[in-house]
This record gives C-alpha cells, sequence and structure tokens, in this order.
C-alpha cells in the first residue's frame, strides 16, 4: 500500500462506498434473520406449532 | 369474439369521453408540462428549439404514465373485471382491447396535440411532423408497457405513484429512439427512417410483451 | 394457510442451508482475503490508469453480480410461475436487495473512478447508465414487493415484472449503446474496455469468485430469514385462532 498516488482520496472513497453499502447489508440481513428466529423461537416455546386436534 | 372486443374498447371510449374520464385531463397535464420547462430553462427560442422533441417526448411519456393506474383499478373495483375474466374473450385479447382503448383516448390525442405544442417551444415546421410521427407510432409501446404495470398493481390501495416507478425504467428505449427519430429530422448524420423504424419494432414488440403480461398478471391477482 | 406438504420442502431446505451456510462464509472471507492481498501488494499499478486500478477489483465483480443476482431472479421468476416450485418467490425476494446493493456498489465504485480518470464523478457512459437503469429495475421490484401484502400474490405478480425486465434488458442495453454512440463520437474508454495484465487478471478471478460465493451466502441467509417470517406468521395465525376458540369455550362455562 506504499502510496496510493495522487488520487488516493479517490481509491479509499470507492473502498469505503463499497464496504459501507456491502456491510449495512449484510448487517440487515443478520439482524432480520436473528430477529425472525428469535420471534419463531418464542412462538414454538408457547406451543403454537403443535397440531391441534379439534379442527379449525 | 369480436363482438366482445369491439365493446370493451367502445365502452372504455365512452368512459374517456365523459366528464373527468381522464382522456382530456391526459392532455391538459401535457400542455402543462411543456409550459413549465421554459420557466424551468429560461425562454431562450435557441436553446427550446434545440431540447424542444425531447420536451415534447418527456412530456407525452409522463402524461401516459401518470393516469395508467387507473386502467384496470377501476373495472376492479366495480367488478366488471371479473365479467371481462369470466367472458369467451381471452383475456390476452381483452387487454388489447383496454390498450387499444387506452392509446386512443391518451397517445393519439398527445401525438395530434404535440405540433401544436411545439409552437410554444419554437420548434421548426419539418421537426413538428416527425415529432407528431414518432409519438404516433411510440405511444403505443407506453400504453402497454403500462398497462402491464398497472395489471401488476391492481388491488393495491394506494397504487398512484407505483406503476410509474415501475413502468419508466422498461420506457428507456423508447424514449431514446422516438427522441432520436425526432431529432435526426432537424439534421443530423444519421437517416430518419433507422431510428424510425426501430421505434415501429419496439412499440410492435411492446404491443405482444405487455398484452402477455397483463393478462398473466390479471389472472394471478384473482 | 401453507399446508405441511408446502413446509415439507422449505424444512428440508431450512437445514440444509443451515449446514452450508458457515462454509459459504468461512470460503468468501478466505478468498476475499486473498483476493484483496493480492490486489494490493502483489499486482502492480496500471501504466495508464496508476493506482486508481484498484477500484477495478471491487467494481468488476460488482457490476458481474449485479447482472448475475438479475438473472438468478429471472430463473427463480420462471420457477415461480413455470414450476411453481415452493422456495422460488422466496429465493426471487431475498435476490433483489443484494442485487439492488451491488449495482449501487458498482455506480459508487464507478463514480469515485470516473473522477480522477474522466475528471467527472459521473458521464453518461453506456455502461454506467445501462447499470444505473438496472438499479432502477431493482427499486422497482422492491418497491411491488413492498405494496403487495400477500405473499404468495407478491411472489406471482414481482415474477412477471421480473421476467419482462428480463426481456428489457438487452433491449436497454441495445438502446442506450445507440444513444451513447449519438451523443459521445469519442468514448473515454476503449469499445472493449481496457485490456488486464495477467498480473491483475489473477486477483480479479479470486475476487469475484469470493465476492460470489459472498453474495449467495447472503441470499441464503436472506431466504432462510424470509421463510421464518413466513413460518412465523403462519404461527401467529393459528396461535390466535386457537385463543379464539379457548375464549369461545370459556364463555358458556
Amino acid at each position: 500500500m506504499s502510496g496510493l498516488g495522487p488520487h488516493a482520496a479517490f481509491i479509499l472513497a470507492s473502498y469505503g462506498a463499497a464496504a459501507l453499502v456491502l456491510g449495512s447489508l449484510i448487517v440487515a440481513i443478520l439482524r432480520d434473520h436473528r430477529a425472525q428466529a428469535r420471534a419463531l423461537a418464542a412462538l414454538e416455546q408457547r406451543g403454537a406449532g403443535r397440531r391441534d386436534r379439534s379442527g379449525a | 369474439m369480436t363482438r366482445a372486443f369491439i365493446a370493451i374498447v367502445g365502452r372504455d371510449l365512452a368512459l374517456a369521453a365523459r366528464a373527468g374520464g381522464g382522456g382530456e385531463l391526459a392532455l391538459v397535464f401535457f400542455l402543462t408540462l411543456v409550459v413549465l420547462v421554459p420557466f424551468a430553462l429560461g425562454p431562450d427560442l435557441a436553446l427550446l428549439a434545440r431540447i424542444g422533441p425531447a420536451i415534447l417526448w418527456l412530456g407525452a411519456l409522463l402524461a401516459t404514465l401518470i393516469g395508467l393506474d387507473r386502467l384496470f383499478q377501476s373495472d376492479e373495483e366495480d367488478g366488471s373485471l371479473d365479467l371481462i375474466r369470466a367472458s369467451a374473450l381471452p383475456l390476452e385479447l381483452a387487454v388489447l382491447a383496454k390498450g387499444l382503448a387506452h392509446w386512443l383516448a391518451t397517445g393519439l390525442p398527445l401525438a395530434l396535440a404535440a405540433p401544436m405544442l411545439g409552437l410554444l417551444v419554437a420548434l421548426p415546421i419539418e421537426a413538428m411532423a416527425s415529432v407528431a410521427a414518432t409519438l404516433l407510432v411510440g405511444t403505443p409501446a407506453l400504453s402497454f408497457i403500462g398497462a402491464a404495470g398497472a395489471a401488476l398493481t391492481v388491488g393495491i390501495r394506494r397504487g398512484g405513484l407505483i406503476v410509474p416507478v415501475l413502468v419508466a425504467p422498461l420506457t428507456v428505449p423508447v424514449l431514446i429512439f422516438g427522441v432520436s427519430a425526432s431529432n435526426s429530422a432537424l439534421g443530423g448524420a444519421i437517416p430518419f427512417l433507422t431510428p424510425f423504424l426501430i421505434l415501429c419494432a419496439l412499440s410492435l414488440a411492446a404491443i405482444v410483451v405487455g398484452a402477455f403480461a397483463a393478462a398473466a398478471a390479471l389472472r394471478q391477482a384473482e | 394457510m401453507p399446508s405441511l406438504t408446502d413446509l415439507a420442502n422449505p424444512t428440508r431446505f431450512m437445514r440444509l442451508s443451515a449446514a452450508l451456510l458457515p462454509w459459504m462464509a468461512g470460503a468468501a472471507t478466505i478468498l476475499l482475503a486473498i483476493g484483496f492481498y493480492l490486489a494490493w501488494f502483489v499486482a502492480p499499478a496500471d501504466y495508464q490508469q496508476g493506482e486508481t486500478i484498484r477500484i477495478m477489483f471491487v467494481h468488476v465483480p460488482a457490476a458481474w453480480l449485479a447482472l448475475m443476482l438479475y438473472t438468478m431472479m429471472a430463473v427463480s421468476a420462471l420457477g415461480t410461475l413455470v414450476w411453481r416450485h415452493p422456495l422460488a418467490d422466496v429465493a426471487q425476494k431475498a435476490a433483489a436487495p443484494i442485487g439492488a446493493a451491488f449495482s449501487l456498489i458498482c455506480l459508487l465504485t464507478g463514480a469515485f473512478w470516473g473522477k480522477p480518470m474522466w475528471g467527472t464523478y459521473w458521464v453518461w457512459d453506456a455502461r454506467l447508465t445501462s447499470v444505473l437503469v438496472l438499479l432502477l429495475i431493482y427499486l422497482g421490484i422492491i418497491a411491488l414487493w413492498r405494496a403487495l401484502d400477500d405473499s404468495g400474490r407478491a411472489g406471482r405478480a414481482v415474477a412477471i415484472l421480473t421476467l419482462v425486465g428480463f426481456v428489457n434488458v438487452p433491449i436497454i442495453k441495445f438502446s442506450v449503446d445507440w444513444w451513447n454512440t449519438l451523443h459521445q463520437p469519442a468514448s473515454v474508454f476503449r469499445a472493449d474496455g481496457p485490456t488486464i495484465h495477467p498480473a491483475m487478471l489473477w486477483p480479479l478471478l479470486i475476487l469475484a469468485l469470493g465476492f460470489t460465493l459472498l453474495a449467495l451466502a447472503l441470499h441464503l441467509a436472506a431466504m432462510r430469514a424470509e421463510i421464518m417470517r413466513r413460518r412465523v406468521r403462519t404461527l401467529t395465525i393459528l396461535e390466535a385462532e386457537r385463543h379464539d376458540r379457548l375464549a369461545m369455550q370459556g364463555l358458556p362455562a
């Protein structure tokens, strides 16, 4: 990385922008994944997953 | 089948002709858009003449797209869409009839009015004819691409802005070749006919793709 | 309400993807690390573009992924409409934001590359413009997903839109090329793009593979989240119904 030449700011900015977009995408997806997994676990613990026999 | 086709066209035209039907509203909107541009750009006639075809095309594009969400929505609300679905007429042909009626009520008046509005942007006489001609063959593409978008959003409560958002990117080729054909009449390296014929091809393709896509979308929206 | 047979297939998918996901994420991390090491410390600076060529290592894979994810969406759209595969619309929904993100990355890196090379952040270059229109199509697809409540109907509607867009993308590319040659006879770039030095090709390929694996891992994770979201919705409805019934039984007593 010894010296990025005269355009260092642009190179770093483009990597920064890419990291920002990709990072927020990853965070958003992981967060969604975790939230849904937690909600599902909570529901199943309450027994919502059981099929009830009385017929709906 | 022909009778059902003609009946749909006639009914939609009658609805469009009625007060508040949307036919003349698109024209007024078109006029308003063209009037707004000089206020934004300044009254430099040379500049306006140079970008005149682009202004007219953009105005026509927006005027066509703005009212499109009503194309199937009102039929869905009053139940006539269910009748159309249940009729012996294939849904593709019914969409063709609806699109044709939409074009007759919107695209055709826009194309005919374009030379008059061309006066406002100091368009030379020879360019007026070409702008009108390109709008005449290009607006069916807008109606039918738009019909697909309108069919996809049937039943959405606040669907007003979503149809233009869905449809506008798909109209980029029509806009490019429409403006480019109009400009070539003003002089330039390329002959008028090259982009004009591509525009015709785009329109024909859009009619077919739009009719099938809209029919498929209406079927799954039941 | 989905029946058990509908859930059977996604259940197997959930198990498979849970096993696969760490491996894919790990492989993507390793490949990206190797690729960026080569790109930054081994590959030479370009004799024309100097150090800014380092931007290419992100820009080109992003462009490639923006197109690949759209192709995946079109295949999933066929899966929804023709084969009625229960996972197809999940795959399609999960791919749209990722594709939009990569087209945005392609545009941003292109802008930061364009400023030192072309003198402006944005030129209406044919390829950049096509990616911009592709981003707009992605945004339209995401907007349609959000506008329709019923996931089954939304899946089919988006599938139709995706296919119409897929037919349109080559036409858009063609017309943008035409428009571009019309307005910019002397393009800044050679038409076939800059030729690539072999010392740059290797890091580029490794990074492209790494980014592809990353995108696929993200896609899997997003699909898993979507499947769980639908199951949560079904279970919530079931639970509410059971509470209703219990309340009804409880009342007369």
